[in-house]
């Protein structure tokens, strides 16, 4: 069978990629490892319930008959109406430090106001650093790292401002430790504080499932348990694949959105990387604590809490099991739907520490779920009041899981420190996107497979 | 096409792209820049759009005769002159 395009991953990014390449007529092929669509932004059933994998709120919120920002454009990239993605906002969300609590919601002036109360020597730094992020151009595909801390001291001089301001933006995005790539930031800053949260009432599942029907309408073909064993490699150019059964597929180009160092293995031994291909090793875990109550009534508001209880902020890989310092307590119950979710939920994450979880028995591995469950939850009670009498049922899941559904080497959730912008490899005609060609969250993976797409696949300069 | 033709392939063609957007207030003077906030990757929807319809080819030097409904008009008219319209 030969394709026009072959895409490695049925995520946001092939799944947008996808649909750019089916509407304007090439044969394009998704294949995916998995029994379901979705990779690092999946959905599943579990004793009779729905779960999202990843999804604590999609970023960039737009309300509707907005023309900017990234929600209008992969709405229009993708030829769908405001109303597929059925978004309700968030109601508010808080940083939550020793001794300061600074609260967002979708409206950045609210933000604003807040710094400038609890840090008024600041709020003239705060404003240049947003001047600066508002000149930045993401657009710029030559760029490399540059230091966001460092950028961040020329503005603010309060490090207790300055590890407030990037928490919820490292948890929600950064692949490297302690420090962040400055295009990163100005990605995940905009996203964040300048658009803002939201969430479909049925959860990920429901954009998803738009884009999978849209996919195959053009005529696209999505195979699932179909895993990529080999890329097969002539020279500088890669004709097709070869499946985890053997089965041979060509295609005129091929794009992956399997990580830049994953990708690359699956290229053989003899592949020259440099340091871009280097894959991350920042992952969490995550408790799921189904309840039968909604949040609201045991007094929880929030949609999203982002709570470090130390002096400094530690992002890193936890030298524990789990870093139980820090995390980001979700409840998909607190957006502004029209009607309540039928049951409550938390989540709670946490950073962790991916060889732990990879290595244990399968009987210690059930374990040491639960041990840090509890932990998790124990250490949150600063930050909420105390749930745990009204948890129905309980999922936990850690770097181990992340790697069996998504393939990242590590469990890795945001990918390679190092984001190859404009999608290019060694290979001539294999390209990357997703979480490692660097637009994050759900909106920016659908924007990464429509750019990559539209750069190297549709209009080939 | 005649050009009023050729106008209502056009609108098609953005009414694609932008599901949400009233049309029918449509300055064909003022550029689609200012009154749909279309960006780069949209101009080469539009470009992608009728390539795909009717196999006309803009080379990128052009894609600034795109501005207005007007000035889209007029450009496309002689490279459409022998097309059958789909809408």
């Amino acid at each position: 069978m030969s394709y026009d395009s072959i895409i490695i991953g049925a995520g946001m990014s092939g799944l947008a990629a996808g649909i750019r390449l089916a509407y304007f007529g090439k044969r394009v092929c998704i294949l995916e490892r998995h029994t379901t669509i979705g990779g690092l932004n999946s959905f599943y059933r579990l004793r009779g319930r729905n779960h999202d994998v990843g999804l604590h709120a999609i970023t960039n919120y737009a309300p509707p008959g907005g023309k900017k920002g990234p929600l209008n454009k992969i709405l229009r990239q993708l030829r769908f109406q405001w109303e597929d993605f059925d978004l309700s906002p968030q109601c508010g969300s808080s940083v939550v430090f020793p001794g300061h609590t600074l609260r967002f919601n979708n409206h950045f002036d609210y933000f604003e106001a807040q710094i400038a109360a609890q840090f008024p020597r600041q709020i003239d730094g705060f404003r240049q650093l947003v001047s600066e992020i508002d000149a930045h151009n993401i657009g710029d595909l030559g760029q490399t790292w540059i230091s966001t801390r460092a950028r961040m001291a020329d503005h603010i001089s309060d490090p207790l401002l300055i590890n407030m301001l990037l928490c919820p933006l490292m948890f929600y995005g950064s692949p490297s430790a302690h420090d962040m790539d400055f295009n990163q930031f100005v990605i995940m800053f905009r996203s964040i504080y300048q658009e803002g949260f939201a969430r479909p009432y049925q959860g990920v599942r429901l954009i998803l499932k738009n884009l999978v029907r849209k996919f195959k309408s053009l005529g696209g073909e999505l195979k699932l348990r179909a895993g990529v064993k080999q890329l097969l490699i002539e020279g500088k150019q890669v004709s097709g694949v070869m499946l985890d059964d053997g089965q041979i597929l060509e295609a005129k180009n091929v794009l992956s959105s399997a990580g830049s160092a994953e990708t690359l293995q699956m290229c053989g031994a003899e592949v020259p990387q440099d340091d871009r291909f280097t894959p991350g090793d920042i992952s969490f875990v995550e408790t799921i604590s189904v309840l039968n109550q909604q949040p609201k009534e045991f007094g929880h508001e929030e949609t999203i809490v982002f709570y470090n209880e130390s002096e400094d902020f530690y992002y890193e890989q936890s030298k524990e099991p789990v870093d139980v310092r820090s995390g980001i307590i979700c409840s998909p119950n607190n957006f502004e739907y029209d009607r309540p979710l039928e049951e409550g939920s938390i989540r709670i994450t946490a950073l962790a520490n991916p060889d732990f979880w990879m290595n244990l028995s399968e009987e210690k591995y059930i374990e040491q779920k639960q041990y840090w469950y509890d932990q998790i939850l124990e250490s949150s009670l600063r930050y909420i009041p105390d749930f745990r009498p009204h948890v129905l049922d309980v999922d936990v899941f850690t770097p181990r899981t992340i790697k069996k559904f998504t393939g990242h080497i590590n469990g890795c959730v945001y990918g390679a420190p190092q984001k190859i912008l404009d999608g290019s490899t060694p290979f001539n005609n294999l390209f990357l996107c997703g979480t490692d060609q660097g637009f994050l969250g759900i909106i920016g993976s659908m924007l990464s497979g429509i750019s990559i797409a539209n750069l190297h696949l549709l209009n080939p300069k | 096409m005649a050009p009023e033709q050729i106008r209502s392939v056009i609108l098609d063609i953005l009414a694609r792209i932008a599901p949400d957007e009233d049309l029918s207030e449509l300055d064909d003077s003022v550029p689609f820049r200012e009154q749909m906030e279309l960006d780069s990757m949209d101009f080469l929807d539009i470009v992608m759009e009728l390539r795909k319809l009717y196999r006309v080819q803009i080379p990128e030097e052009d894609y600034g005769e795109l501005v207005t409904m007007d000035s889209t008009v007029t450009y496309l008219t002689p490279l459409l002159k022998d097309a059958e319209s789909t809408v």
